[in-house]
């Protein structure tokens, strides 16, 4: 068996990690599943791509940097998705989930996502078409780093960028009053408020946090994979699996169990076969439900 | 002794319309003062203590703290405005470290005060220093009541609103939870609470009202209620109170 798994699960990992991350905290702060966070992901790679394509007009064609498959368009396009991506987020809460929640059920919350996940996709597929795109044709040669497993440079810089936005979420959520304030909003929101935290202004941070990071996950399946209206979509099982698996609520969790789903994923492609892979997250998500439903990091309510 | 810093008048609240669950009640918290809601189970003083801190929806009546009409104000400005509440039950976060509970409730300080501030809150509440990264929800009950307490005092409350602190502590945290609370008022912080023990609360109270059906029916001077038949018949609905200070204490 080769080795070559592990990056491949590593970087899969990656991409579900940080869209967990955001799955985590609308559940843990908002309390409800949103359907819709793969669809974010989705809107924020369009979004991405129609800047990079919109600055390839204005300014030309432009050499990518050092080895990596794009320069500085995509980079700056990225920034603009993410912040399009958080204020998608935002918009959708506003004019949707605010209003079902203040109703106080939560499976109306969960339902109104999904049809949220439906008209978000739709509109995708109206618009650009179901098919396939790419930020860069270009082919990247892999290069061998030992033990017969190969790099693409752009795979090296991604990873690393998924270490520096997971660190930065889990020093945010840990280390500041935000932070702090949406730990409190997720154990208790009543006694939030008692010592003097605005629910509706956290409500808009895990927004921002949760739509930029999609925005981020979707921008990597695009350079790595392709671009799809169903790509956010199909992420969807392998995102609430990770979340569960790490404990609803834990952001380490959440990047630890998309690493062990994205890892297994790639495991099993080898061991079992390709036409598998999707039934392995969910696996794991029924065997964490009945060994320890909890989650790794998660802590039973008291 | 005698400026008024709470004053609530003919308060009306209930979590449904049309069904209050206080009616009309009145009273005022001077400063410096520890004052007492008592009453017989559901007479309301629980949901009119949650209406003062704007968690129970008010349908009538004002509330003025410091002069200043905070009765349509929203429960999270209340620690700006100058009104601390510590709830019955679930009064921490049980996750997060001792530290984290009081750091989460310095929202409104000055970001260069805070640790000074906490460090305030260890010297005043030394069982809390050794547990500083303890998770809050290990934390023994009376313990628990002491984070809470400190929680609500680091944002320099003008009154600090209690809601039965002594529920559900063994004797033994009861006596330390308001020996704590009379410490706390000597330290010039004015006090209301609503209390289920009202042997215990009057001992440390200035002045007490009794809630009955939503309304307040009796206010007296604490020392003097015990001995009030009156209240004996309003809160208890019977008279062995006069027996038992007679015969046991």
């Amino acid at each position: 068996m080769s080795l070559q798994f592990v990056v491949d699960g590593l970087l899969t990992g990656s991409m579900i990690g940080l869209g967990a991350i955001g799955v985590t905290l609308t559940y843990s702060i908002l309390r409800f599943s949103n359907f819709a966070h793969g669809d974010f992901m989705a809107w924020g790679t369009y979004a991405t791509l129609a800047v990079v394509s919109a600055i390839g007009a204005m300014v030309g064609k432009v050499a990518p940097i050092g080895p990596l498959s794009f320069g500085w368009p995509l980079i700056v396009a990225l920034a603009v998705g993410m912040a399009f991506t958080a204020l998608l987020a935002l918009l959708l809460d506003k004019v949707l989930f605010a209003r079902l929640r203040s109703q106080g059920q939560a499976i109306i919350v969960v339902m109104a996502s999904f049809g949220a996940s439906m008209a978000l996709r739709s509109l995708l597929e109206f618009t650009f078409t179901s098919r396939p795109t790419y930020f860069s044709r270009a082919i990247q040669i892999a290069m061998p780093v030992g033990f017969g497993i190969r790099i693409t440079p752009d795979q090296i810089a991604l990873l690393l960028l998924t270490a520096v936005l997971v660190l930065a979420v889990h020093l945010l959520m840990t280390r500041t009053q935000t932070g702090r304030s949406m730990q409190a909003l997720s154990q208790n929101a009543a006694l939030a408020r008692i010592v003097g935290i605005d629910v509706a202004s956290v409500v808009r941070v895990t927004w921002v946090i949760g739509g930029a990071l999609a925005c981020v996950a979707g921008v990597m399946i695009g350079i790595l994979v392709q671009i799809r209206p169903f790509m956010g979509f199909d992420m969807l099982l392998p995102m609430f699996a990770a979340a569960i698996l790490g404990g609803i609520g834990s952001i380490p969790g959440a990047v630890l169990g998309g690493l062990i789903i994205g890892l297994a994923e790639a495991g099993a492609v080898q061991l079992i076969g390709a036409e598998w892979r999707a039934a392995v997250s969910f696996i794991i998500l029924m065997a964490v439900l009945f060994v320890r439903p909890i989650g790794l990091f998660g802590v039973r309510e008291r | 002794m005698s400026e008024i810093v709470l004053d609530v008048r003919g308060l009306e609240a209930g979590y449904e319309p049309g069904v209050p669950i206080v009616r009309g009640a009145s009273i005022t918290v001077k400063k410096g003062e520890i004052v007492v809601v008592l009453g017989p189970n559901g007479a309301g003083k629980s949901s009119f203590i949650k209406a003062i801190a704007g968690l129970v929806p008010i349908t009538g009546g004002t509330v003025f703290l410091d002069g200043k009409d905070i009765t349509a104000a929203p429960a999270h400005t209340m620690v700006r405005l100058g009104l601390a509440f510590v709830p019955q039950t679930e009064n921490i976060f049980p996750l997060m470290s001792v530290e984290d509970n009081l750091k989460v409730a310095c929202g409104i300080l000055e970001r260069r005060e805070i640790p000074a501030r906490i460090e305030e809150m260890y010297t005043a509440f030394p069982d809390l220093v050794r547990q500083r990264r303890t998770a809050a929800g290990n934390l023994s009950g009376g313990q628990r009541q002491m984070l809470a307490v400190a929680r609500a005092l680091i944002v320099h409350p003008k009154v600090l609103v209690l809601d039965e602190p002594s529920a559900g502590l063994s004797p033994k945290f009861v006596s330390m939870v308001f020996e704590m609370l009379a410490g706390i008022r000597k330290s010039g912080v004015t006090i209301l609470l609503v209390e289920q023990n009202a042997k215990a609360a009057l001992a440390i109270g200035d002045r007490a009202y009794v809630l009955v059906e939503g309304k307040d029916r009796h206010e007296g001077i604490a020392s003097e209620l015990w001995n009030d038949p009156v209240v004996a018949e309003l809160y208890l609905g019977q008279r062995p109170l006069h027996a038992e200070k007679g015969g046991g204490a």
